[in-house]
C-alpha cells in the first residue's frame, strides 16, 4: 500500500507528512502530528469532540479524509491560545465552569470559535444552534452556552 | 485496513472508476463513507473522489433549480434563491455536518437519516446519474427504489421544480432532541393548487420504510379538494397506508404508525 504525501497548514505552521489511504484527519493530527487536542468520541459524526476548522469552516476531523486537506489550513484547539495567553473563549469557559471532565471542550471551543468568527455578537439561540452538533455528557449545556455568550460580550467590550 | 484512494479532476473518469470496481465507494462529504471506514467496513477497498467543480454548481432558473451532488447543506442555507429548501437543510446534523454533508450523499443515507431526500421526493426531483453506460436522468422515486443497485453509479445533480408559493411546500421533521437529532419521522408535502383546489399533491415520508416513500393514499385524499379540515382529516386518516417502519432507538414501528397521521394533520394545517 503506497502512502500519500500530504501538506497543509496546521495552526499557522506548515506540516508535511505521509498518510495511508483512508486515514482520517483526526488520526493524522493526533498520531502523526502529535496534536492531541481534537478528541476521538464516536467516529460517526454524532458527538463533535473531533471538531476542527478547515479554512475557517467547522468540520468533523474523524469524517474528513486526511488527504482532502492538502494545501488547506487546519485549526485545532492547540492553535487557540497565544503563548501563555488564553483565547477569550478559553478564559470564559474557565470562569463560567464550562468544562467538567473536559472531553467535549476542544470541540465545543472550535464550534464556538466558528460561530464568533462570523457572528461576534450571537443570540442565545444562535449559540445553541452553533454547538448543536457537540455532545456534552457531564458539564451540562447551560454553563457552556453562558461561557460563549460571555466571551462574545467580552469581545464587544474590548472593541 | 488501508484503502486505495483515487482522486479525479473529471467526474466522468470518477464515474468510470466507480462502475468498474464493485468494492469502490464514492466519497462526497464523508459523513457516510468515512463513518463506514471508521467502523471497519471491509466491503470498501477503494474510495473514489472527484474534485470537478461541475458537481458543486447550483443553477437557479425561474421554475426549476438544479443542485450539484457535491453541494453542501451549508451552501444551500447560504443561497437565498433556495429558501424553500432551507427548512430541510437546517434540520440536518449540526453545523459541522451541514458543512460536510452533500445533497448527493443524502440520497444514499439510510433511515433514520436522509431528511433532505424526503423534501426532494415531495418535490418530484429528477436525479442525474452517470453510470458505466452513460448519463441518464431518472425520477427520484425510481432512484430510491433501486438505491441498492445505484452504488456503482455517480450521482451528478438533482433538479426539482420551485414551489409556486411558500405555502405550497411544507416540511416537518420530528426529532427527540432539539435542535439536532435523528428523525422519528420526517414529512414533506408539495401542494400545488389551481382555483383553490389541490392538484398534483405529493406527500413524502422519511423513517417510515427502508427508503423515503410517498404517502399515496393521503395524496389521493387531497386531490381535487380545498385544503380544509375535512380534506386534512381524510388525508391524516390514511397516512399510515403502505408504510413499513422499523423499530430503532428513536421510536418503535408501532409508535411511528400511530403518529404519522397526527403529524401529517399538523403539517397540512400549518401548525408548528
Amino acid at each position: 500500500m503506497t502512502k500519500t504525501a500530504l501538506q497543509f497548514r496546521h495552526n499557522g505552521r506548515d506540516v508535511a507528512l505521509f498518510v495511508d489511504g483512508g486515514v482520517n484527519l483526526l488520526v493524522a493530527l493526533r498520531e502523526l502530528i502529535g496534536d492531541m487536542t481534537p478528541k476521538f468520541g464516536c467516529g460517526q459524526g454524532g458527538c463533535g469532540a473531533c471538531s476542527v476548522l478547515i479554512d475557517g469552516e467547522l468540520h468533523l476531523s474523524c469524517l474528513t479524509l486526511a488527504e482532502t486537506v492538502n494545501g488547506r489550513a487546519v485549526e485545532t484547539l492547540d492553535g487557540l491560545k497565544n503563548g501563555p495567553n488564553l483565547h477569550p473563549l478559553q478564559r470564559a469557559f474557565m470562569e463560567q465552569f464550562a468544562a467538567q471532565c473536559g472531553y467535549c471542550t476542544p470541540g465545543m471551543l472550535m464550534a464556538a470559535k466558528a460561530l464568533l468568527d462570523r457572528n461576534p455578537s450571537p443570540s442565545r439561540a444562535e449559540v445553541i444552534e452553533a454547538i448543536s452538533g457537540n455532545i456534552c455528557r457531564c458539564t451540562g449545556y447551560e454553563p457552556i452556552i453562558n461561557a460563549v455568550l460571555a466571551a462574545a460580550s467580552g469581545g464587544r467590550a474590548r472593541a | 485496513m488501508p484503502v486505495t484512494v483515487k482522486t479525479f479532476a473529471n467526474f466522468g473518469e470518477a464515474a468510470s472508476a466507480l462502475s468498474s470496481d464493485r468494492s469502490a465507494r464514492y466519497l462526497g462529504g464523508g459523513t457516510l463513507v468515512m463513518r463506514a471506514l471508521n467502523e471497519g467496513d471491509v466491503s470498501i477497498s477503494t474510495v473514489v473522489r472527484a474534485t470537478d467543480l461541475a458537481l458543486t454548481r447550483i443553477d437557479v432558473a425561474s421554475s426549476r433549480v438544479t443542485i450539484g451532488a457535491g453541494v453542501t447543506f451549508a451552501r444551500i442555507l447560504a443561497e437565498r434563491e433556495l429558501a424553500f429548501l432551507h427548512a430541510p437543510a437546517r434540520s440536518i446534523g449540526g453545523p459541522a455536518v451541514r458543512n460536510m454533508g452533500t445533497v448527493g450523499g443524502n440520497l444514499f443515507a439510510p433511515s433514520p437519516y436522509g431528511d433532505f431526500t424526503v423534501a426532494l421526493l415531495a418535490l418530484d426531483a429528477t436525479v442525474s446519474v452517470q453510470g458505466g453506460l452513460g448519463a441518464r436522468d431518472m425520477p427520484i422515486e425510481e432512484f430510491l427504489q433501486s438505491r441498492e443497485r445505484q452504488s456503482g453509479a455517480l450521482v451528478l445533480a438533482v433538479s426539482c421544480q420551485r414551489p409556486a408559493s411558500t405555502d405550497a411546500f411544507r416540511y416537518r421533521k420530528i426529532a427527540r432532541i432539539k435542535p439536532k437529532g435523528g428523525s422519528v419521522i420526517t414529512l414533506a408535502a408539495h401542494l400545488p393548487s389551481s382555483g383553490g383546489r389541490i392538484s398534483g399533491a405529493r406527500i413524502a415520508l422519511g423513517s417510515m420504510a427502508a427508503t423515503q416513500i410517498r404517502a399515496r393514499a393521503a395524496e389521493r385524499a387531497l386531490e381535487g379538494r380545498a385544503l380544509d379540515d375535512a380534506a386534512i382529516n381524510a388525508a391524516a386518516a390514511v397516512a399510515a397506508e403502505g408504510v413499513s417502519p422499523t423499530d430503532n432507538a428513536l421510536g418503535s414501528a408501532w409508535y411511528r404508525r400511530e403518529i404519522v397521521g397526527v403529524h401529517l394533520r399538523r403539517l397540512l394545517s400549518g401548525l408548528e
